[in-house]
């Protein structure tokens, strides 16, 4: 592979389809309650050998099992597994369908559902069902062809609600079977704006089929992310696509910083680190930090491991370098809020004397030594500092493949290790689905309108510009622009809104998501009565954001509009304030009098009727 | 089924299951190994299982190149060897096939109705720690293409494992004709003195929901428990942490699919197992002993089992009626049949075919006693036996008629109670 680069990066996107199930015909929604607590265990099927992996059969036997919570209308015994799936809905199939041909992919022949064996106890029956629908497509995104690996349809997961105290997971069963398109681009964004760009271009293509699922949790993407000499990092479950190009960013430069690190160790001659446990309680006994205090009141114990070479990179130059960091995610993952290394010490209430006493009874002396210690009880404590141990010899090796999860802040953590290759068999209830020339011809004869197009016309049909048009597509509000628009004189002012408020609301941190299509149609329909200004819209937004109604909105914020009678007695007065300034200009008073004008009304009546009053008392004064 | 132009192209090539293959048309090549062609499947599709893993269905026309890029890879499964633990009892599970012991064959992906019974116990490691397991395979057929031979085969089988030293015998049995099969074994084995249990799936044990290894799990406690007859260990509810055993006689598929499908009627379950394997015992059971098992497994075939409906045509059902050693009926209600059939039942039964009214109801007690159509049959020589199953009845008819000296003894035997099939009080709570 070529080197040329800085990043690699591909995308995949899974995004629920607005349909009844995909093998049943359950609603598609998700519920606020469940029913029933169904218990059922999962066990590790015999491999290709005709054996039971050992690990996953402990894990099986220790594990107390799982239970499935029921919901009206949404779910029948397909999800319980009581009852073999029904016949592949014909509707999702066809989105999948339209939207391969969308991509320019090649759809397959005959198409055959898989068994993609998941036994976390997200699907009911131990596996997601799962068809490849086309390969080898590709998105044009500026100039650049991305290519697009695959488009599958799939079957959603269970919810998790909980784990009980008995160590049991409860699920709710209202999203398991719920038809999603899943698309994987190949690897080759170049820069963590391109990422974001694709992801956009690829969401956009996918609401243009009109037949997709919309807000919180109905899109999830995954993005797989390398560097050269590094590794591929998987990273699950992006949400808001903004906050892509520094997840990118910042996986990038840690995968670099590792690199780094890699080097460090690898001049140093180091080698990997024994995990040889030891406790140093008694050093500790009187030590006065919270941490440590805490757990050994909590009959824990302090452990350290020694890590000979690896001083100043868990946390040096000036706090570039944090292998320590890395090593604690790890830690964490065993249950214990954290482990102190000795980069980061003296701090946190343990002392230089401790330090030296700790450095004097492991018995460093070599140059680089550094120690790990982790204060819990026993077991938890030594399986933490064993996690972290493995973590730190893998860096001497490079970059660790791995599955992490995202932060709000742009970072990420370690989440577990990359799944190994899916281990697929042929799902036998299903009878494969035959795409015959004929149906490709029908489906390639009723595309639906491309984003490019569906800009395009509302452009052309509702006088709004380009740029305009651009956002409402991208941010998927051009069937909701379309419904406002529906009264002409809506047209500009939705999208102003879109374009211009949106923007202000989410600059200063405002999710516009939270808006429903009803509660925007009927804020238009209040405009339309004239309850208030087009000029009050930001104002009026910004409160319903915090969950207040529109119409309590306007009334909080006094905004009921003025009948004309009463704006032209306000006018008239500000003009009468102002009367040797309007003779000594005339209708030139016009433009510098709106400013107060509007100041005074503020959002209660529009721009254009406030005008023609003031032009109107205007012409009174000067007879 | 491929056509056979697609048929002489793979064979020319060689090409077999398991072989990978890369396939070309109209620009699109396709890598994959060659799986098993589905029943549904187009006769110019090939199934490809790529690299990602998913299978999909290539068309093969005239422009198609196929090129054969590896052979099969055999893999060779290694035997495990058991060792028996001292102080548990040992069990015979002999396979019969089904749904239970149903498994993908990993080399191409398909699902194949023939697990070995000794791969099934190793499925299910800890069914060990409870028993030691001898597994045999009798069969390896799905339980809808179970015929009489097949019991007889069945209860000859299980009386020699008891005779050789059996402590309980587990019988893995598709589910669809589980009942019959459990009606069967009863009759044939008569007071049988060990544990003779019937187990399956309703989801085939290469799925990790697989009901198999929990049914197995409660099937092997029950055993342990030493009680004498047999019964039918299954879910009793949709979750994995509940489980029935029923008197083999009593015990009726009352669902095409869910897990709980297996129910006693007409009487409770003997028992309920949780899982770790408690158990509740509803009814006092015998104890296992150490008698000589006896297989009396002679049939009469000319029995059938027909269904009551309103309009149904005495005319065609002359023949059956009069050619028949045994019909079973089941009748609507507490046991009844159209008027206009009676002349034939009279007719039948002087003609010396013995024919038994069951109800169409499945729960409660026929009775003839209660309106005329009832006594005018019995008039007629019918033989009703209360809340016997139809199904229990029809194969206990083809025993009795066999293992009788005299039709009126054959017709006696279906009134008196040899294996809980039937009883004279049902309560509120069954």
């Amino acid at each position: 592979m070529s080197e040329d680069y800085e990043m690699m990066c591909g995308i995949e996107i899974h995004q629920q389809l607005d349909t009844k199930k995909l093998f049943c015909s359950c609603d598609s929604h998700l519920c606020d309650d469940g029913q029933g607590a169904y218990f059922r265990r999962l066990r590790p099927t015999t491999s290709e050998m005709g054996e039971v992996d050992r690990a996953a059969l402990a894990q099986f036997q220790r594990h107390s099992g799982y239970r499935y919570q029921c919901c009206k209308g949404t779910t029948c015994l397909v999800e319980l597994d009581e009852e073999p799936p029904h016949d592949v809905n014909p509707d999702a199939m066809q989105i999948a369908l339209t939207f391969s041909e969308m991509l320019g992919a090649n759809i397959i022949d005959e198409i055959h559902f898989m068994r993609k064996i998941v036994v976390d106890g997200s699907n009911t029956s131990g596996f997601q069902r799962t068809a490849l629908i086309a390969t080898d497509g590709s998105v044009d995104v500026g100039d650049r062809k991305i290519s697009i690996l695959s488009v599958c349809l799939e079957e959603d997961a269970a919810r998790k609600v909980e784990t009980t105290k008995n160590d049991e997971v409860l699920y709710r069963l209202d999203r398991l079977g719920i038809p999603l398109i899943e698309v994987a681009t190949g690897p080759d964004m170049r820069t963590p704006e391109e990422v974001m760009e694709v992801a956009y271009r690829l969401g956009t293509l996918l609401r243009a089929t009109r037949r997709v699922k919309r807000g919180i949790g109905t899109i999830r993407q995954d993005l797989n992310i390398s560097i050269p000499g590094g590794a591929r990092i998987e990273l699950k479950g992006v949400g808001e696509l903004k906050m892509i190009p520094d997840y990118v960013r910042n996986e990038v430069n840690r995968q670099r910083m590792l690199i780094r690190i890699k080097g460090i160790l690898n001049d140093r001659g180091v080698q990997p680190a024994e995990f040889e446990p030891v406790d140093v309680t008694d050093i500790f006994a009187d030590c006065e930090s919270k941490v440590i205090k805490g757990a050994l009141d909590d009959k824990g114990r302090v452990i350290a491991v020694r890590l000979p070479g690896f001083a100043g990179i868990m946390n040096g130059d000036n706090k570039t370098l944090r292998l320590g960091s890395e090593m604690a995610q790890r830690a964490r993952t065993k249950g214990v809020k954290g482990i102190f290394h000795s980069d980061e010490l003296p701090n946190y209430g343990i002392e230089q004397s401790y330090v030296d006493r700790l450095r004097e009874f492991l018995g460093m002396t070599g140059e680089h030594d550094a120690f790990v210690i982790c204060a819990a009880r026993e077991k938890k404590a030594t399986d933490a500092l064993e996690a972290a141990v493995v973590r730190a010899n893998e860096a001497l090796v490079g970059v660790p493949e791995e599955t992490r999860d995202p932060l709000p802040d742009g970072t990420t953590k370690y989440s577990r290790p990359l799944p190994g290759a899916a281990r697929m068999y042929p799902e036998t209830d299903v009878p494969p689905t035959p795409i015959t020339d004929e149906r490709m011809q029908d489906i390639r004869d009723n595309m639906p309108e491309f984003p490019e197009q569906i800009e395009a016309r509302l452009v052309n049909d509702y006088g709004i510009n380009a740029q305009q048009a651009r956002q409402i597509v991208r941010q998927s509000n051009d069937e909701l622009f379309e419904k406002i628009a529906a009264d002409r004189a809506m047209a500009p002012v939705a999208a102003t809104m879109f374009l211009n408020t949106y923007g202000e609301l989410e600059h200063d941190g405002i999710d516009v998501g939270v808006f429903t299509d009803d509660a925007i149609l009927g804020v238009f329909a209040m405009l339309k009565e004239g309850r208030f200004a087009k000029e009050a819209l930001p104002a009026l937004l910004r409160e319903m954001a915090v969950g207040t109604s529109a119409e309590d909105a306007i009334k909080k914020l006094g905004l009921e509009a003025m009948d004309s009678d009463e704006a032209a007695k306000v006018i008239e007065q500000i003009v009468n304030e102002r009367a040797d300034f309007v003779r000594s200009k005339g209708m030139g008073a016009i433009g510098p009098l709106m400013g107060p004008v509007m100041g005074a009304l503020r959002g209660k009546v529009d721009g254009k009727q406030a005008n023609e009053l003031l032009t109107a008392a205007i012409k009174k004064l000067l007879g | 089924m491929y056509s056979e132009s697609l048929s002489k192209t793979l064979e020319s090539l060689g090409a077999v299951e398991g072989t990978r293959l890369s396939v070309s048309r109209d620009g699109r090549t396709y890598v994959g190994t060659l799986m098993p062609h589905h029943a549904f499947s187009g006769p110019d599709i090939i199934i490809l299982k790529m690299k990602s893993g998913y299978n999909v269905g290539v068309r093969i026309t005239d422009s198609t190149e196929i090129s054969v890029l590896e052979a099969p890879v055999e893999r060779v499964k290694p035997e495990t060897e058991v060792e028996f633990k001292k102080g548990l009892p040992k069990l015979v599970l002999i396979g019969t096939g089904g749904t239970i012991a149903s498994y993908v064959d990993y080399r191409t992906g398909a699902v194949h109705p023939a697990l070995s019974t000794s791969d099934m116990v190793n499925a299910v490691p800890e069914v060990r720690e409870i028993a030691n397991i001898d597994a045999k395979v009798l069969f390896s057929i799905f339980s809808e293409n179970m015929n009489v031979e097949h019991w007889q085969a069945l209860a000859k089988a299980v009386a020699d494992e008891i005779n050789d030293g059996a402590d309980g015998i587990i019988i893995p049995h598709g589910t669809d004709t589980m009942g019959y099969t459990a009606a069967a074994l009863s009759f044939m084995l008569g007071d049988v003195t060990k544990p003779v249990v019937l187990v399956g799936a309703q989801r085939s044990s290469d799925r990790p929901s697989s009901d198999a290894s929990s049914n197995l799990m409660a099937c092997a406690r029950f055993c342990r428990a030493g009680k004498a007859g047999v019964y039918v260990v299954m879910h009793d509810t949709p979750g994995d942490d509940s489980f029935a055993v029923h008197f083999g006689t009593r015990v009726r598929k009352m669902h095409t699919s869910r897990r709980d499908a297996f129910h006693s009627i007409n009487a409770l379950p003997v028992a309920h197992l949780d899982k770790d394997g408690k158990i509740t015992f509803n009814t006092e059971l015998p104890d296992a002993s150490d008698e000589r098992a006896v297989a009396s497994t002679d049939m009469e075939r000319a029995c059938v089992l027909l269904q009551y409906y309103p309009g149904m045509d005495p005319a065609l059902f002359e023949d059956i009626f009069m050619r028949s050693k045994g019909v079973v009926i089941a009748g609507s209600g507490l046991g009844h049949v159209n008027e206009n059939m009676i002349p034939l039942i009279r007719r039948a039964c002087d003609n010396g075919t013995v024919v038994v009214m069951t109800s169409q109801c499945l729960n409660g007690r026929t009775n003839l006693n209660v309106y005329n159509t009832g006594r005018d049959m019995l008039n007629a020589g019918v033989v009703t036996v209360y809340d016997m199953l139809p199904e229990t009845a029809y194969v206990k008819l083809m025993w009795a008629l066999a293992n009788s000296s005299s039709l009126e003894e054959a017709r006696d035997v279906m009134r008196v109670p040899l294996a809980n099939e039937l009883s004279d009080r049902r309560t509120i709570d069954e």
